[in-house]
């Protein structure tokens, strides 16, 4: 990580988050064209990525590590069930602690380490100031579940996935910062039902193609996509259990605010084998940007004017913009030199 | 050497059946990935005129990843990988593998499991047997073999499960019968097995009689990349060739000849790396093309996909 954690900064209520310049440079602009549309955008997550950059490693740590760990920490007292782990999924929990207390420790020795001998181990966060002794593979060692101990110290939503008969099966997450959807709801659930609500995508087979590449993932080989949308403020939890706090926030854009109010959220989803229990782990990396920052660069201001202009109606619906879509196309107009 | 390889030293060798050989391999440096149950590895076997990969079973207990054993048996008129590991691979020897994949993976939620190998079949329920006891599930294995040839692990695997156990040696004229062995099993019971083609299709037609889904039949299958023959490439613009071998894919051969061809997800589903063809036959290997588009000739997923011909023609 090249930018130390800052203090905390809020995600709700007074919205103290802010980017530093250097978070701004590295930021993951999504858009790679000028036309948004819905593909298969799989590909692989080698390390290390560009220096710097937020692929460099394989999680990444940053500048709102500690913002993030603390907002986790309300969302799951507010409601416990935004981590949940079905009985077989145990083992995938295990190789998700060992997944990234392993590579947290090898790639930010300043801020964490991870002693084994034998099944016992030793983990040190120094950022959180936690310290554990614990018997690998026995829950019974940690303070909590395994899923809900790691979860809490590390940035990101995750989904485990179990696999058999060639699909997947949300049967594991820890999930405080979605883009409207619920873990609770799309628990047990199978790759085409949880993705039910996504327009267009079915019908040009894309799920169909996603889902054999995913199965097929291998050990050692994990491989990325980035998905966007827009939020209003820089909310982390828009769930639809907290919606009505966040919904009519839609309504509070302006010509005058939008700048400052509308967010691109974006996230760098990693997807990696799991080697004791063969499950996949999903990360869900989440990184906000408000536009008033975003046009700093001016390829992102002009790429994204273009990307909004010609978005898809059924896009606009699915992802909730309907009601600021316009003003948000008109503000970034200005930056392009075609209008 | 493509970059997950893991380099691994052959610890230990053993005769386990008249025609099955036992190693035990040890990475040589750093450790070796934990795997699941039914899990296998690819062994890169250098050849005099090619260089073999096969799949092989990992045997050990899953929860012990300090080493891997695979067990080999040497086939009938074999001029590959098996007489290679029989002959020359030897104590202290180097061998490279791929990194653990699984395609035959226990299904936990199962009621009932019934373990069907044949011969060196046996060797992907080794690493099932002590997972299954730890859970205490509900599992029979039947083990059929030839004692002149195969039926490595009997005694010990009679010793361990007991009940659990039955074996079939054909050369004492023992038969499993697959009708009686399905027969009458409770809802939730789920086959596995691991053999000859002609025992997979017994079971799946005794199986389909009885009513059993499909969803419960489980066989193995390897990740093996599917070897493919070398093949030149021409670019029709330049008129340069490239030598496409047998290990590499079209679009890494084009990459190492310093063409530049777009490319995302490395897997034949995104769709990037889409060439156009002037001439020869594509042996289609991807799942972006429809039928149609495939059936045209005019365009190849370089990432996967390669010639049936011994030349193909890029128009770019
Ligand atoms: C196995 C890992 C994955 C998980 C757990 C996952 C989960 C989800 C969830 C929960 C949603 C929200 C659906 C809703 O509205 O309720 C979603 C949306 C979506 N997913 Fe996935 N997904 C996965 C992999 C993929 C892959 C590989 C693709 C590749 C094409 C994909 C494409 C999409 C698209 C296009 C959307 C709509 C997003 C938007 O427009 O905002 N997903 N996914
Ligand atoms: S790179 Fe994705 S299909 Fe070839």
């Amino acid at each position: 990580m090249r930018i130390s954690p800052k203090p905390v900064q809020s995600f709700r209520d007074d919205f103290t988050y802010t980017n530093s310049r250097e978070a701004i440079s590295r930021f993951p602009f999504p858009f790679v064209e000028d036309e948004y549309r819905y593909s298969v955008n799989i590909e692989p997550h080698a390390m290390s990525g560009p220096d710097g950059s937020v692929f460099e490693k394989f999680l990444d740590i940053d500048e709102h590590y500690l913002s993030e760990m603390a907002e986790r920490a309300i969302v799951l007292k507010e409601n416990p069930a935004r981590c949940l782990s079905m009985k077989h999924m145990d083992l995938a929990c295990w190789d998700m602690i060992e997944r990234v207390m392993s590579a947290l420790s090898a790639d930010y020795p300043e801020h964490f380490s991870l002693t084994k001998q034998g099944d016992n181990w030793h983990w040190h966060n120094k950022l959180l100031d936690i310290q554990e002794d614990f018997v690998f593979g026995d829950s019974s060692t940690l303070p909590m579940s395994p899923l809900e101990y790691i979860g809490r110290q590390v940035q990101g939503d995750f989904a485990i996935l179990d696999q058999r008969n060639a699909d997947l099966f949300m049967d594991a997450g820890i999930v405080t910062c979605p883009a409207d959807w619920s873990l609770a709801f799309d628990a047990g659930m199978s790759f085409s039902e949880w993705h039910g609500p996504v327009p267009m995508a079915r019908e040009e087979g894309i799920f169909e193609r996603a889902l054999k590449y995913l199965t097929a993932i291998q050990v050692g080989r994990p491989v990325r996509r980035l998905n966007w949308t827009l939020t209003i403020n820089a909310r982390m939890d828009t769930s639809p259990e907290t919606y009505p706090s966040w919904g009519n926030e839609r309504t509070s854009v302006t010509p005058e605010n939008v700048a400052e109010k509308v967010h691109l959220r974006v996230e760098v989803q990693v997807l990696d084998r799991m080697p004791r229990s063969n499950a996949l782990m999903f990360s869900i990396r989440t990184y906000l940007i408000s536009l008033e920052d975003l046009v700093t660069n001016p390829q992102w201001a002009k790429r994204m004017h273009r990307a909004m202009k010609t978005l898809p109606a059924p896009l606009v619906e699915y992802k909730g913009l309907t009601r600021f879509h316009p003003m948000v196309v008109e503000y970034l107009s200005q930056f392009d030199p075609v209008n | 050497m493509s970059t997950d390889q893991i380099k691994v030293r052959v610890a230990a060798v053993a005769q386990v059946a008249p025609m099955i050989r036992e190693f035990t391999l040890t990475a040589v440096t750093g450790s070796l990935y934990p795997f699941s149950p039914g899990s296998h590895v690819v062994v890169e076997m250098p050849g005099e005129q090619k260089i073999y990969r096969n799949a092989y079973s990992l045997l050990s207990d899953s929860h012990d990843a300090s080493a891997y054993r695979i067990a080999v048996r040497l086939q009938d008129n074999s001029r590959g990988g098996s007489v290679f590991m029989h002959q020359q691979v030897k104590e202290g020897d180097e061998l490279l593998i791929s990194p653990p994949a699984n395609l035959f993976i226990p299904q936990w939620n199962a009621q009932k499991h019934i373990l069907l190998a044949a011969g060196v079949g046996i060797t992907p329920f080794m690493s099932y047997l002590p997972e299954m006891q730890r859970r205490q599930a509900d599992f029979e294995l039947h083990y059929l073999f030839r004692s002149k040839q195969t039926g490595a692990y009997q005694l010990e695997l009679a010793e361990q499960l007991g009940q659990r156990f039955f074996s079939y040696d054909s050369d004492q004229a023992q038969r499993c019968n697959i009708s009686e062995l399905l027969a009458d099993r409770p809802l939730g019971t789920h086959i596995y097995i691991c053999g000859p083609e002609g025992l997979i299709k017994d079971v799946q037609s005794v199986a389909e009689q009885l009513g059993w889904p499909d969803s419960v039949i489980h066989f193995e299958e390897f990740a093996a990349p599917k070897p493919g023959k070398p093949f030149t490439v021409e670019l029709k613009s330049t008129g340069k060739t490239v030598q496409v071998g047998e290990s590499e894919s079209l679009l890494e051969a084009l990459e190492e000849a310093e063409v530049a061809v777009p490319n995302l997800c490395r897997g034949g589903v995104c769709g990037q790396c889409a060439t156009p063809v002037a001439e020869g036959e594509i042996e289609h290997r991807d799942n972006y093309l429809s039928v149609d588009e495939k059936a045209r000739q005019d365009c190849v997923m370089p990432c996967v996909s390669r010639a049936h011909s011994d030349r193909l023609v890029l128009d770019i």
